[in-house]
């Protein structure tokens, strides 16, 4: 038998990887070296149900029609491509173009997969749910889609985030979940991944855990990625009917990654389209003061996959930090590895006061509130705008409104709010 | 032969069966796990597993967590880890494995882990969260090192998988009792000496039985079907009392002790 071990040859940079492929993740859930199914046997027939309940949806027109009724008429898909004029303007350079999944219902673009996953559910025949949050957009996200299907609902929420996403978590009651406080660890996303984890553990069997992001065992992170993609599908379709062409740059926000993985793809075989993700810079560089896994982790194993994170030299999860409730995770997801590895999309960070800088400036010169998430995102597109020619055009991924960060953002601010 | 393999076959021969003890490493320091291990030997344990803490163990319930939680702030290192048992385990006549996540196998390096594993007289791994189909690497790294790698069977696991399980796990087999995560439990699933009485026609490994097992009435009612017993929670529980280290360690002694009585 031959041994091997993956990342055991992993380098850091892509320099002498093969371009990235879009036919990825392979049977075993690998993107390249990354990815796998680092789980408690337990989960594994779980998951494997979860498979091969996917593969026969896909080859289903009916349920990819209902998946496009649901997204057009209760979602209210497609989200508008939109030219921030003034901010542009503004920055002086590249025209900046927002791909507007704020303005989905429930405010961000994580409703695209939870509809996706909650007619897997029902095709399982599982009659309950339970998932994650971090900023708690996942939360209200699952919370309405189970609403709308009459399934009963459980999020887990760090009690941290919780405290600064109170909005979203008194939405998640009125959707009829029940949210319940995660105590453990710092008390943030991934220890509410880890609570629901443990939850499915001994729930397999009338459970379905309805992941985020695109992170986790195979096959989330595919499932994800393809519920999400339709944010790529459409800018694509939209670029090419308003510009005539596809935008020189793409820049979306990178916690788990699952907004950026959804526009990135189908842009990955678009080798001229320039990709960025970027993570969160949190207060600096230095480590615990950042959610950097790509810039600054190594590989390793986090909840149930192999990919970048931010890891001790013992392979304990380090402390991490982000203003911004939805990108202060310590992993990433596996395809965003890969992508890292391959060269195929650029991953580099915004710090916490450059993302509420970009808040401001997208709030006065648009009219839009980003989410501090999306934040990040438009303050990088911001900056490579600058300099650039005024005919080039840097799609951003505007993953989600800012409302449920007001009482954080006046908190942050020294403001007395409410 | 790895020792566990030695182990079952004396206990077979004799007619025997096995408790295996679970304990976390440095909980609330190492000194102490090292004169836990001994206690627990001297009672008569037939093997020892020490959990490597581990910042997100997903398949632990409170318990084990929270003894890791209290390990990790402070600031137990693997290495320190290691170094205890290599000193720690020759001296007992019970082989000892580790319970270690994958995530901190392959950070510290698959084949440095299993050579200083095999270096410090460790007689075998299990890796909760290395399920068979990502574990050929790591278990070709153990065999050549004669250790085992034990791999688990739960509930949830289809018969057929469950004989390819049967089929790579190396000392013995640990079948989980319950679908869920680690912790003591008063009722046992009813289906579960049925679910062990079909998987022992199916394999000749030995076949540990682990999760929820904390009461003397489990280890009657399980011993008969099973090889072995392993008792995890209930240790951990008794090791984080409020009360001096001679009394606890009298304490867990006596606990393991009575599960013993139960078990011949």
């Amino acid at each position: 038998m031959s041994i091997n071990i993956p990342g055991a040859a992993a380098t850091s940079s892509g320099a002498s990887a093969a371009p990235a492929s879009a036919q990825v993740p392979d049977a075993h859930g690998r993107f390249g070296q990354f990815g796998g199914r680092y789980v408690p046997e337990t989960l594994v027939y779980a998951l494997d149900q979860l498979e091969s309940e996917y593969g026969k949806a896909q080859a289903d027109a009916q349920f990819q029609a209902e998946l496009d009724e649901l997204l057009k008429n209760f979602v209210g898909r497609p989200s508008p491509l939109y030219h921030a004029k003034r901010l542009s303007e503004q920055v002086g350079g590249a025209q900046i173009w927002f791909k507007r999944e704020d303005l989905n219902h429930t405010g961000a673009h994580k409703i695209n997969n939870t509809l996706g996953q909650a007619l897997l559910t029902l095709r399982m025949g599982k009659t309950r749910v339970i998932a994650e949050t971090g900023a708690g957009q996942h939360g209200v996200a699952t919370a309405t889609a189970c609403a709308h299907f009459g399934l009963p609902c459980v999020v887990y929420m760090g009690e941290e985030d919780i405290r600064r996403q109170s909005p979203n978590v008194f939405a998640m009651k009125l959707l009829g979940a029940e949210v319940r406080p995660v105590t453990s660890g710092s008390r943030t996303l991934r220890d509410a991944i880890n609570e629901a984890m443990r939850d499915w553990m001994a729930t397999v069997a009338d459970t379905h855990y309805i992941l985020g992001s695109v992170v986790g065992p195979h096959p989330f992170p595919r499932i994800v990625r393809d519920f999400q993609s339709v944010i790529g599908r459409e800018a694509i379709e939209q670029c090419t009917e308003r510009l005539g062409r596809l935008p020189e740059t793409v820049v979306a926000c990178v916690g788990g990654g699952s907004n950026a993985a959804g526009m990135f793809y189908p842009f990955v075989e678009h080798g001229d389209v320039e990709l960025v993700g970027v993570e969160a810079g949190g207060r600096g560089n230095q480590p615990g003061d950042h959610a950097s896994p790509l810039t600054y982790g190594s590989p390793g194993v986090l909840h149930g996959s192999f990919s970048y994170v931010m890891q001790d030299e013992d392979g304990q999860t380090s402390p991490v930090h982000s203003m911004s409730a939805g990108l202060d995770y310590p992993g990433v997801g596996p395809e965003h590895s890969y992508w890292k590895d391959t060269g195929r999309v650029a991953y580099t960070s915004c710090e916490d006061g450059g993302a509420m800088k970009a808040f401001d400036a997208c709030a006065a010169a648009e009219g839009i509130m980003p989410a501090l998430e999306s934040s990040h995102a438009v303050a990088k597109a911001m900056e490579l705008a600058k300099g650039r020619k005024r005919d080039e055009v840097i799609l951003v991924c505007l993953s989600g409104r800012g409302d449920k960060d007001a009482s954080e953002i006046a908190r942050l601010k020294g403001v007395k709010f409410g | 032969m790895s020792a566990i393999d030695e182990l079952f076959a004396k206990l077979r021969a004799a007619g025997r069966k096995a408790l295996m003890p679970f304990l976390t490493a440095g909980d609330p320091d190492l000194e102490f796990t090292a004169a836990v291990l001994k206690e627990l030997v001297a009672r008569g344990a037939s093997m020892c597993e020490v959990g490597i803490p581990y910042s997100d163990p997903i398949a632990d319930g409170p318990v084990i967590q929270a003894s890791y939680t209290r390990a990790l702030d402070k600031g137990v290192k693997l290495r320190d880890i290691l170094t205890m048992l290599g000193e720690t385990a020759p001296q007992l006549s019970a082989p000892v494995v580790t319970m270690v996540s994958y995530a901190i196998v392959y950070r510290h390096g698959v084949e440095k882990y299993c050579d200083e594993a095999a270096a410090a007289g460790l007689a075998g791994l299990i890796v909760p969260d290395l399920p068979v189909d990502e574990s050929p690497a790591l278990a070709a790294v153990c065999a050549a090192r004669n250790l085992s790698l034990i791999q688990l069977i739960t509930p949830t696991t289809p018969r057929e998988r469950a004989l390819k399980i049967c089929e790579t796990s190396t000392g013995f087999v640990y079948y989980v009792s319950v679908a869920g995560i680690t912790g003591e439990r008063t009722a046992l699933p009813p289906e579960l000496i049925d679910n062990v009485g079909w998987l022992r026609e199916q394999t000749k490994l030995p076949i540990c039985i682990g999760f929820g097992i904390s009461q003397p009435e489990h280890v009657k009612l399980l011993s008969p079907v099973a090889d072995g017993l392993i008792v995890g929670s209930a240790i951990v529980r008794r090791m984080a009392a409020d009360a001096p280290r001679e009394q606890k360690l009298t304490d867990v002694g006596e606990y393991v002790a009575s599960l013993l009585a139960a078990l011949d």
